[in-house]
């Protein structure tokens, strides 16, 4: 609430500073005419006005809690201060507890305690307010003052304009940085308790560790190799639907159809990459999974309730226009004098797609066909919803399998403790995710952009 | 045999073959089409139940002795004392002099169990919003019915939560056309709850709204800025070659991975607080910002040359001349780009499930700051509770959360065909 309040103070004060200083200049009656026009200077001063004292509110902000802390630690009597570490705590979680829901706590320690938090609290409030004002008034002062109009207003706007620019464009490599970052200092962690060998040849996945080191099977054991093998199985299924039927939109579309069916068919297939992943994997879990045990069983097959297969089918269904969409882009990039020269020497049509166009858009075909491997690997939802939690270590499409995203999921989702190797696991897990992907992505980007310089 | 009669000869079989090869076209394109068709009809037909829900009629006595209250009617009836009728005891009083039948236990309490757990505190609304309604008539009032009931009156389907002797309450309801059904309102106006007959998905509809809004302000002027730089202003070099690689292979990362990194900073690092719309926002714009940037580009590059040469031959500033000129022109692309964004926002799940956004709650949200669950994860959740009226739920869900979609994509090409004609 105080933080609102400040912030809307700035706010006006920095609307009041624009105010005044366009009056100011567009009053400006000197030796020479300004140099920048009124808005640019009185854009300047806003900005002096406004940075400094928010930049202020944010690192007070972010040092009240501690600076609180301390406050109340130094207050401690010592009879409490000679207690361990952990009663400490605990009186200290009473006071947040007594000034977050505003009631009274009986023991007159905390009470004490909470009349010097607020004490502290009230304080630091006003230093805070304090400083903000003069920060802002300074800023006002100084745009207001003669020393604004020997600069040039709209090189010093434009300037941070700029510097704004760029910042913003830095996002992505610091979200690069970050996800490397984040997930790789987790693995590191993980890797300290379970070494790097067990854990990408290990062939045992059972992440639960318990809460006493003398239950059975507290160790937990974490070889991926079920994991990397469901997934490779559920991805491989996805690659079968999609890289046929893809391909074959692709051809038919591009060579084949109308100009007025492909704008009306292109459009409509794209929408199955539109649809979200989460209805995906409803269809496939109460619809696609149920339809197939049932057809497995009337022909005498067992089939798990959560088989690979129907994950895999509806995944492959939804990456079609992965493939069909780039596919169509390369195919039709092919020269046309390339299908002249093949026609013309007497060919039909399929066998000039088979013997001069394919070949010649294979390295873009190959490169979309990745791009859709990489998103069946990345691809979390269906198989959350569809495919099972029981790492098997099997190839059978019937029976159940885990994927990598699936343990992700499910080792992170719920209330854990952060330190613990089973949560560690899910950002190992979540790093080889993401070098799989990056790598298929490299590849297949390298790959398309050859191809394209090869016709251009 | 001479070239031309070779080629005669085979000339029937390769016309079969090019037809065949045809029909494969055809055949790929149409399953596509097939697919999507009986997608979005199972989905229909599981939807269907969630929109209708089954009620009782009940009449419920109003004096003051079976209220429970103090029959001396010279005694003003305060707050507290209608806080503290017992409105369970007088729904199930209602239920039994219905069905006076009902003596032993046993149907007693399959009795009560035709009723929804919401009866009892539509009547203590009703009875607090008008204390008039005490001393008077008794009053006729449609409640909704249980779940397992709405399943059994409204599919004709019957479970075994279904006892014999509740079929016959139902039958003895019918014949006195005491039960129906209506249009099931309360899945629009309610928050989640674990009864299927009580829940709703506004809380799932804030939630989003709110996780958008953030993600809005985060990824689209951010993603104009970064555009704008990279068009206009950047040199050519390394960095910009790094910044450029660095935004092609984020729009290629899992989102799931967006979710480990929004896990590990926002929320360990930062210790912003799990489940909150903000944190979601904050990820989901991690996850669209390469989508603007690259749309936005393609917006910015499309504003003619001559544009920008007037302008800068008027004596306008390379910034002035980017904020006054190109801008404006390019921001419908702009938009259309924005509006994909965040409809692929809109559906994304994983990522929020790493933050926490899983929470069972009840209480719709009112800012940024409250913990909520959004719609495709509320589905995600449904999909997975073990009542079968939960199923119909997440269908009706996933057809408004289609809906939302559609009505954005649309959107966007509207505004990409205006766009268009005005060049």
């Amino acid at each position: 609430m105080q933080v609102t309040s400040l912030f809307l103070m700035i706010v006006g004060l920095g609307l009041l500073a624009f105010f005044l200083s366009f009056q100011r200049s567009a009053r400006y009656n000197g030796p020479t005419r300004l140099r920048s026009l009124p808005h640019h200077y009185a854009s300047l001063t806003a900005v002096w006005t406004v940075f400094p004292a928010l930049l202020l509110m944010i690192v007070w902000s972010i040092i009240e809690p501690s600076y609180l802390q301390q406050k109340i630690e130094a207050s401690l009597t010592t009879e409490i201060a000679d207690q361990s570490s952990d009663a400490i705590g605990l009186y200290l979680n009473r006071v947040h507890l007594a000034i977050a829901s505003g009631t009274v706590d009986a023991d007159p320690v905390v009470q004490s305690l909470v009349v010097a938090y607020e004490k502290a609290a009230l304080q630091s409030r006003y230093l805070n307010t304090a400083m903000v004002l003069v920060l802002c008034l300074g800023g006002i002062t100084l745009g207001l003052s003669k020393i604004l109009f020997k600069v040039h207003a709209r090189v010093g706007i434009e300037r941070l304009l700029k510097a704004f620019l760029i910042l913003c464009s830095g996002v992505a490599i610091v979200t690069t940085i970050g996800i490397v970052l984040s997930v790789l200092f987790e693995s590191i962690r993980f890797f300290n308790a379970v070494s790097v060998f067990d854990f990408m040849f290990g062939t045992s996945w059972s992440p639960q560790t318990s809460i006493r080191s003398d239950q059975v099977g507290s160790s937990g054991s974490f070889g991926a190799v079920p994991l990397f093998l469901g997934t490779l199985l559920i991805s491989l299924i996805a690659m079968v639907i999609a890289v046929p039927v893809g391909l074959m939109t692709a051809i038919y579309l591009s060579e084949y159809a109308t100009g007025k069916f492909r704008t009306i068919a292109k459009p409509t297939l794209e929408v199955l990459a539109g649809i979200p992943t989460v209805v995906y994997g409803f269809f496939a879990a109460l619809t696609i999974a149920p339809f197939i045990r049932n057809v497995g069983e009337s022909i005498g097959l067992s089939v798990a309730s959560e088989s690979a297969l129907a994950a895999g089918i509806v995944m492959g269904v939804m990456i079609i226009p992965f493939v069909s969409s780039l596919s169509d882009d390369v195919i039709r990039a092919v020269p046309q004098s390339m299908r002249d020269g093949s026609l013309a020497l007497g060919a039909t049509r399929s066998e000039t797609i088979k013997k001069v166009i394919i070949p010649a858009a294979l390295p873009g075909i190959v490169g979309s066909v990745l791009l859709a491997a990489s998103r069946a690997i990345g691809e979390t939802m269906i198989v959350v919803m569809a495919a099972g939690l029981a790492a098997n270590l099997t190839v059978n499409p019937l029976e159940a399998v885990t994927t990598v995203t699936v343990q992700i999921v499910t080792l992170l989702t719920g209330d854990q403790e952060f330190d613990s190797p089973k949560t560690l696991a899910a950002f190992a897990l979540g790093l080889m995710l993401f070098v799989t992907t990056l790598l298929l992505n490299v590849i297949a980007l390298h790959v398309v952009r050859r191809y394209r310089e090869q016709y251009e | 045999m001479n070239n031309t009669e070779t080629v005669k000869a085979g000339l029937k079989k390769r016309y079969a073959r090019e037809k065949r090869f045809q029909f494969y076209g055809k055949a790929a394109v149409m399953s596509g089409f097939v697919f999507l068709i009986f997608l979005l009809f199972d989905i229909t037909t599981k939807a269907i139940p969630a929109f209708s829900i089954t009620e009782i009629l009940l009449e419920v006595p109003m004096d003051r002795s079976s209220l429970g209250l103090s029959t001396d009617t010279s005694v003003s009836i305060d707050d507290e004392a209608i806080a503290a009728i017992d409105y369970a005891g007088l729904v199930k009083k209602s239920l039994r002099s219905q069905f006076p039948e009902a003596t032993k236990r046993k149907d007693k309490k399959l009795l009560y169990r035709l009723m929804s757990g919401s009866a009892e505190y539509e009547l203590r609304q009703l009875i607090i919003d008008d204390p008039g309604l005490i001393d008077g008539e008794p009053l006729s009032i449609w409640f909704k019915a249980d779940d397992d009931v709405d399943t059994f009156y409204k599919l004709k389907r019957n479970t075994s939560r279904i006892k014999a002797q509740q079929v016959e309450f139902i039958a003895s309801l019918k014949t006195e056309s005491r039960i129906r059904t209506a249009l099931n309102w309360d899945f629009f106006t309610n928050g989640d709850s674990r009864e299927p007959e009580q829940a709703g998905i506004k809380g799932a509809l804030l939630g989003s709204f709110w996780t958008l809004l953030v993600t809005l302000m985060v990824s689209l002027p951010v993603g104009i800025a970064a555009a704008i730089y990279l068009e206009e202003f950047a040199p050519q070099n390394r960095l910009t070659d790094f910044i450029e690689i660095n935004i092609n292979n984020l729009a290629a990362v899992p989102s799931i991975v967006f979710g480990l990194l929004g896990l590990a900073v926002f929320i360990n690092f930062f210790g912003m607080p799990r489940s909150v719309p903000l944190v979601g926002g904050l990820v989901l714009s991690l996850i669209t910002l390469p989508t603007i940037i690259i749309s936005s580009r393609a917006a910015i590059k499309s504003v003619p040359p001559s544009l920008r040469e007037a302008a800068l031959g008027l004596g306008a500033s390379h910034m002035q001349m980017v904020f006054h000129h190109v801008l404006p022109q390019a921001m419908p692309g702009v938009l259309t780009g924005a509006i994909i964004g965040m409809a692929q926002a809109l559906g994304e799940t994983a990522p929020l499930l790493m933050i926490g956004m899983v929470a069972f709650i009840v209480d719709v949200p009112d800012g940024v700051l409250d913990s909520a669950t959004v719609l495709p994860v509320q589905i995600f959740l449904w999909a997975d509770s073990p009542e079968s009226a939960f199923t119909a739920l997440t269908a009706a869900t996933i057809l408004v959360l289609l809906a939302f979609l559609t009505v954005m994509n649309a959107l966007a090409i509207l505004l990409r065909n205006y766009f268009e004609r005005q060049r």
